[in-house]
Formats: C-alpha cells, sequence, structure tokens
C-alpha cells in the first residue's frame, strides 16, 4: 500500500456512462418531479434497471464482486468505492431519482448483512428479475427517531402457526410505498421491519423481520409531502396483526444477554453512512458547478492562488465551498476505501457523514445567497438542490448523532459514558 | 487506485520522526518558547532523522528521491512536537529545496553535498515581506537584470537563523514575475537586523529583516531562469502539513485535559458540549490532512492542477488550525489562558499559518 489519489479506471468510466444518464434522463425531469411529488419517473426507473441488469449488477446498486481474470494479477477490491462513485454521480443528475433507482436498497442491506444463506438466496434473487424491484428498511417510529432503542413494535411467535404476529407504526421509510405495494410495471418487493420480541431486553431484544409486499394487516398509510427529494415516496406504514412465516425473522428467534441484533443495524449504518454522503456530495457538486458557470457567464473568474486579502467575497465564498466539497469528498473515498480493505471504518464513516452533512447544507445555502434572485426561482434548479440537500444532515443518523459517534471513538468512550 | 494508507519506508519514518517529536520536542517546547531558544542539540538531533537527506538524490549527497508526500507525512509528525523547533530543523530545506527544484547543475553541485553531508547549517530563505496584502507573487523587493549579473534591492522579514546565515534563497520580483536569487552572506550590500523579530508565537526561532541594496546575485536556474510555481507550491503543501501537526497537537493535549477533568461530577469529555466540539475538532483535521496528502500527490505526479491543489489545502489547513487550536484553549477553559500550560502557545502558532509561508517547504 502507499498513498494515491489515482480514481480507478472502471470507476472514471462508469462515471462517464451515469454522466450521460444524469444529463438526459434525469435533469430533463428533475423540475417536473420535483413539483408532481409521487409521480414516478418510469423512464429512469425502467432504464435503470435493464441497465443494471446487462451489466450483471444484480440487485441494483450493489456491491459487485469482481471476478479476477485467470492469470491476472489480483487487484485490490473497489466495490464500495465504485458504489460511492456511482452514487456520488446519480446524485448529482437528481438525488430523489437516485433514491429511487431499483433494486434492494437498505432492506436487502439488512438482509445481507443479518440473513442466513438461505435467507439471502430466498430474498435476494428478485432484483434481477424482469421487473424493477425495490426494497426498504422500516426503523423510525413517531415516537422513535435517533433514539431506536425507543421502537416499540412488537413481534410475538405463534407457535400454533409458527408465525410472527408483528403490530406497530412505522414512518419516514424511504421507499415504502414502491416496496409494499402493487404496481403493474414492479416486481414483488418487501419490507424490513424492526420490531422487539422482548420490550423487557432493550437493544438485545430487536430483531428485523422481512414482510412480503401485500402481507395483510401492513398499509401504508401516508405519503409524506417533504421540503426536497420528492421523488422519492416517503411512508407511514401500519401494521396491524401482520403475520410472516417464522424463517423471515433475520439473526437468532430467540433473546440472548447481548446486543448482537441491535449491533447488526448499527454496522448497517457503518457501510451506508459514508454513501448517504456521497449522495449529498453530489448535490452539492451540482450546486457549486451550476455556481461557477453562471458567474463564468458573467464575467466573474476566481483567481486561485492569491492571497486571501486581496480575494472579493464572492471568490473566498467559491475557494471555501471547494475546499469543503473536495474535503467531504475525500473523507468518504477513505470510509469506503476502508471498507473495501476490511478495515473497521466506524470513525471515518460518521466522519464523512457529519462533514458532508455539514458542507452540503453550507454550499447550497450559499449558492443560492450568491445567485441572488436567480438562487431563489424555481426557474432553475438551485433552489430544489438547496432543499435536496438538507436531507443528508438528517437521514441516517443526524449530525449530531454522528458526532456523538466520533466523539465516542477519538475518546474511547462507550454509549453509557458519553450519551 | 486510491488508497490511504503509507508505505512501509513511510511509516517507518512518521514513526521516527514521531518519537522524535513527542519524547524531545514536544516537552521542550515551552521552555524554548519563553526563552526565545530551541537548544541546538534538538535541532541537531532533528536533523539527523535525515528528511532532507531522504529527499536529495545520492549524486548530490543523499539517499533518495523528492517526495512532497513523504515528505507531508514527516513535517507533520515534526510539527506535532513543536512549531518552532521543527521550522528550524528544516531551515537548511529553505535554501536546499529550491536549489533542487530549480538550479542548475552547477548550483547543485556546489551547494547541495556541503548541506547533505554535513550537520546542521544555517543556509535559509527569505520569501516574506513586511506588508500588508503581502502577495509571493507580487513582491515589492526588485531584481534587475545587469550585464550577466542580476541586483537586488528591498527588504525581507522573518527570515529564520538569517543572522548566522552561510548563504540565503531571496526572492524579488523580475519584470513581474517571482524569482528565487542566491545570495551569499558576504555579499555586498546586504545587511541583517541586529534585532530579532518580535512575533506572537514562534519566539524559539530566531527571525531577522533582511536589507538588500544593490546586491549582486545569482539567479535560481541561472540566465533561464526556473518556474516558481513549483516552489510555492512545495511551500504551501509544507506550511499546510506543519498546521496540521500543530492542531493535532491541541486536539491531542484538549483530548487529555477533558478525559481528566471534572465538572458537575463527570469528566468534561462526558458533556455534549465539549464532546462535540472534539468531534469537530477531529473531522476538519482529517478532512485538511486528506486535502493535503492529495496535493502532495499531485505535486509528486506532476498533475496539471497540482497548484490549484496545493493552494486549496493550505487555504483550508491555515483556517483549520486556528479553528482547532482555539477550541483547544477553549476546552481548557481558564487554564488554556494560562502560558504553563500549553495549548495557549498552540493557539498563538495556530494564527500564523496564512502569514507565514514560505517558513517550511517539502
Amino acid at each position: 500500500m502507499t498513498i494515491e489519489f489515482e480514481a480507478p479506471k472502471p470507476i472514471v468510466q462508469m462515471n462517464a456512462m451515469l454522466k450521460t444518464v444524469a444529463e438526459n434522463m434525469m435533469r430533463s425531469t428533475s423540475r417536473e418531479m420535483d413539483e408532481n411529488e409521487h409521480a414516478i419517473p418510469w423512464d429512469y426507473v425502467e432504464f435503470m434497471h435493464s441497465a443494471m441488469r446487462s451489466m450483471g449488477g444484480g440487485g441494483g446498486l450493489t456491491i459487485a464482486e469482481e471476478k479476477p481474470k485467470e492469470g491476472a494479477e489480483k487487484r485490490p477490491p473497489i466495490g464500495y468505492q465504485k458504489l460511492a462513485s456511482q452514487i456520488e454521480m446519480l446524485a448529482w443528475g437528481d438525488v430523489g431519482f437516485y433514491l429511487i433507482t431499483p433494486g434492494g436498497g437498505l432492506g436487502a442491506a439488512a438482509v445481507a448483512a443479518a440473513g442466513s444463506p438461505e435467507q439471502k438466496a430466498k430474498f435476494l434473487a428478485r432484483f434481477n428479475d424482469d421487473k424493477p424491484t425495490y426494497a426498504a428498511m422500516c426503523m423510525t417510529e413517531p415516537g422513535a427517531g435517533s433514539d431506536t432503542s425507543a421502537i416499540r413494535a412488537r413481534a410475538v411467535l405463534d407457535e400454533k402457526t409458527n408465525e410472527w404476529v408483528i403490530n406497530g407504526e412505522k414512518i419516514f421509510v424511504t421507499g415504502g410505498d414502491k416496496s409494499f405495494n402493487e404496481y403493474e410495471k414492479l416486481g414483488k418487493g418487501f419490507i424490513v421491519v424492526w420490531a422487539s420480541i422482548d420490550p423487557s431486553a432493550g437493544r438485545s431484544g430487536m430483531r428485523a423481520f422481512v414482510v412480503e409486499s401485500g402481507t395483510p394487516g401492513v398499509k401504508v398509510t401516508k405519503l409524506e409531502h417533504k421540503l426536497g427529494i420528492r421523488a422519492s415516496d416517503t411512508a407511514a406504514i401500519s401494521l396491524v396483526d401482520a403475520r410472516v412465516p417464522f424463517e423471515n425473522v433475520l439473526g437468532s428467534p430467540t433473546v440472548e444477554k447481548t446486543t448482537t441484533g441491535f449491533k447488526g443495524a448499527m454496522a448497517t449504518f457503518d457501510a451506508t453512512r459514508p454513501l448517504v454522503a456521497a449522495s449529498g456530495i453530489g448535490v452539492a457538486r451540482a450546486a457549486l458547478e451550476f455556481l461557477k458557470e453562471k458567474l463564468e457567464e458573467n464575467g466573474v473568474k476566481i483567481r486561485y492562488g492569491l492571497p486571501r486579502t486581496k480575494l472579493t467575497s464572492i471568490e473566498k465564498d467559491v475557494i471555501d465551498m471547494e475546499i469543503q466539497l473536495r474535503s467531504a469528498w475525500l473523507l468518504t473515498l477513505k470510509a469506503v476505501w476502508m471498507a473495501d480493505n476490511k478495515k473497521s471504518n466506524a470513525l471515518e464513516s460518521s466522519m464523512s457523514k457529519v462533514r458532508a452533512g455539514d458542507i452540503v447544507t453550507k454550499i447550497t445555502q450559499k449558492a443560492v445567497e450568491i445567485m441572488g434572485p436567480l438562487g431563489y426561482s424555481r426557474e432553475f434548479l438551485l433552489e430544489k438542490w438547496f432543499r435536496d440537500a438538507k436531507i443528508t444532515d438528517i437521514y441516517e443518523g443526524t449530525g449530531q448523532i454522528n458526532r456523538m459517534v466520533v466523539a465516542r471513538q477519538i475518546l474511547g468512550y462507550t454509549g453509557a459514558e458519553l450519551r | 487506485m486510491y488508497s490511504f494508507e503509507p508505505n512501509e519506508e513511510q511509516q517507518m519514518l512518521i514513526d521516527a520522526v514521531g518519537k522524535f517529536a513527542s519524547n524531545d520536542l514536544r516537552p521542550a517546547a515551552h521552555d524554548a518558547e519563553e526563552n526565545h531558544a530551541m537548544p541546538q542539540k534538538l535541532v541537531n538531533k532533528g536533523w539527523e532523522l535525515g528528511l532532507l537527506q531522504a529527499s536529495t538524490p545520492e549524486a548530490y549527497g543523499g539517499f533518495g528521491d523528492r517526495s512532497a508526500i513523504t515528505n507531508v507525512l514527516a513535517v507533520e509528525e515534526m510539527a506535532f512536537g513543536d512549531l518552532a523547533g521543527a521550522l528550524a530543523v528544516m531551515t537548511p530545506s529553505l535554501f536546499a529545496t529550491p536549489i533542487l527544484l530549480g538550479g542548475t547543475e552547477e548550483q547543485k553541485q556546489e551547494y547541495l553535498p556541503r548541506i547533505i553531508e554535513g550537520a546542521w547549517a544555517p543556509y535559509t530563505g527569505a520569501l516574506i515581506e513586511y506588508s500588508f496584502n503581502f502577495d509571493p507573487n507580487e513582491l515589492k523587493t526588485t531584481a534587475n537584470a545587469e550585464g550577466g549579473a542580476y541586483v537586488l534591492n528591498g527588504e525581507k522579514a522573518f527570515v529564520p537563523f538569517a543572522k548566522d546565515a552561510e548563504a540565503l534563497i531571496v526572492y524579488a520580483n523580475l519584470n513581474g514575475v517571482t524569482q528565487g536569487f542566491i545570495v551569499k552572506k558576504e555579499a555586498a550590500g546586504l545587511s541583517i537586523s541586529e534585532e530579532r523579530e518580535k512575533l506572537m508565537g514562534l519566539n524559539a526561532l530566531p527571525m531577522y529583516r533582511v536589507k538588500l541594496e544593490n546586491v549582486t546575485a545569482e539567479r535560481l536556474g541561472g540566465a533561464s531562469g526556473h518556474d516558481f510555481g513549483l516552489i510555492l507550491d512545495a511551500m504551501r503543501v509544507a506550511s499546510a502539513a506543519t498546521a496540521l501537526g500543530v492542531a493535532r497537537s491541541s486536539l491531542d493535549y484538549a483530548k487529555n485535559y477533558a478525559k481528566e477533568r471534572e465538572a458537575f461530577g463527570v469528566k468534561i469529555a462526558q458533556k455534549q458540549a465539549v464532546a462535540f466540539m472534539l468531534a469537530e475538532m477531529a473531522v476538519e483535521l482529517e478532512s485538511m490532512r486528506l486535502m493535503t496528502w492529495e496535493a502532495a500527490w499531485k505535486i509528486d505526479n506532476n498533475k496539471e492542477d497540482s497548484c490549484v491543489s496545493a493552494y486549496l489545502a493550505f487555504t483550508g489547513a491555515c483556517d483549520m488550525a486556528m479553528m482547532v487550536t482555539d477550541r483547544g484553549v477553549q476546552i481548557y477553559g481558564g487554564h488554556g489562558y494560562i502560558r504553563e500550560n500549553p495549548v495557549e502557545l498552540l493557539m498563538r502558532n495556530g494564527r500564523g499559518f496564512p502569514m507565514l509561508l514560505g517558513l517550511a517547504i517539502v
């Protein structure tokens, strides 16, 4: 190993292709999907599904295991790095669209992280079928956001039928509608529901259950109207005596005095946080590139290399934005590089999320400010990117939760020592 | 390929320099600042680690090729110990590295072996000028071609070890372009201030004003000159790397203090208000470390945009150093304001980076 910053060729090639997709299939309908919340850009969905299938990607945007050619030198794995780069590029096109890229998403990630080989075979194969297919993760509840240990959903085993009976209210389920409700153009998806099998056991009683699309007793009760990422559906889902087969529980069906179940969920976050960072960074890059383009059209040139005291206020802002953007991207790359190389990256993952959450909101806010009335106008996408960017600092652990994770890591503190 | 891990050789260097920084420089930092002197034996010990020697090809007395990224790693470690000490150890680089980057073969042969093969000796460089809006690309010190020679006029500031220097590189404005010139100790018209610079920090590093009145000098790179941009990039990246070391030192002290200091029945690090400050310091530091690494990597690989990267890394690292060292004092509270504790010196040093460009080079 040594220190290197050369983008690997497969990533460069992939991004060139995705950029065309972003320009032709995303940017062109970005505004329409923003103004018609809950409409579905079918062209994009179907194109991405068939494109990913033809590339052998299988379950949508996933970590593709590279098969080494015979006799070829073994190359270091870049699956996560490639995925983060793809996400950044798609989010540059439109982050709402990116979020509805067909595939298993967080639901499949939970199965992949905590499922048995049989469960993986049973639940994950569908994403490579003819029709685009979705899966979603149901964690948040009205009374349980960042504090996931406050989850109230219950799962009780009915020993007569050998089924789990689940009751609970879930909210903020990204892709919940497309994963659970039936659409002619979509395959049969599922949702992964977090519920307790023993409330007295706290976090160690928490389990995830695969709930198939169309399960009786489960209903999408609401689709949220949001500040941004409007192409992505955010569902509220209620479960009333919903019955799922015994074998749909991910992980052990009995409660041990450990927090393995919960740690499973948290390990998923180590893997996904840099990916969320990447999606936000794509939005911020879109905003910064747009700003620079408009400045240039208006004869404002950024004079790199001058001392701060000689720069104009706009030059200072743009230079700061570039530093913020690049450094956040490098932190993200480091976190996924560590994941690829099987290095523990809880610290770096959360660092990348903290940094990205901060800078993408700042960059888009500043870009709107500098553009003035043009920034505030809906004739350009900039104001939309400003709204889209904000979610980066909220979902997959707020900036504050991630600061907590970073602080615990650098201080060597447990959750009990720093709460 | 992306990769974020120093190679084995670099790691050995990091460990060796880190040991010197932690065991020798760090404990000496406070007294050196208060006494306005870094013990010469420490400077010699740092010199013997061989950073410059390892960046100089064998043909000129060294044992390796220059690698900005390797130097950046070493410089951060060294500055973690103490900024003044690190800059003192590396002062001969201010003379040798520009020659390596822009000198003629004769200039390299004349100067490099005697610097590289010898004990630490005060060869230095003079870029900064004592003026508002100082800009290394618009120097007030002038150079004029007269016959085959160049004549320098002007005044330079913050020149480390100028008083004892055998020779120095003076940067001057030659028809609107910055160029370096080799000025020897005995040159007529060269005068060095009796008094040292009086600065907010860095008092362990002796710095002087240097006046040039019709000083005849040799141009770096001879008649065709050299690319000052390469030197400036190397200075920016080096300055960013020293900023990383200073900030890391402050974070390290603050973290340990917060885990010891109790208030309201708990360690203050257990309070989110303090823990979040530490988290943000760590995020800023790592952000700018990666920016600095990337810029250095681009320099080593002759990337077209290496100068923009070096500029961004330097600019970002300056802000980061101020932010982190300020919070280091804040976390110590009233104790942070007392000179017995180490963080106030780090805050004074942390403020300096935007104006101290030119005091380090990789």
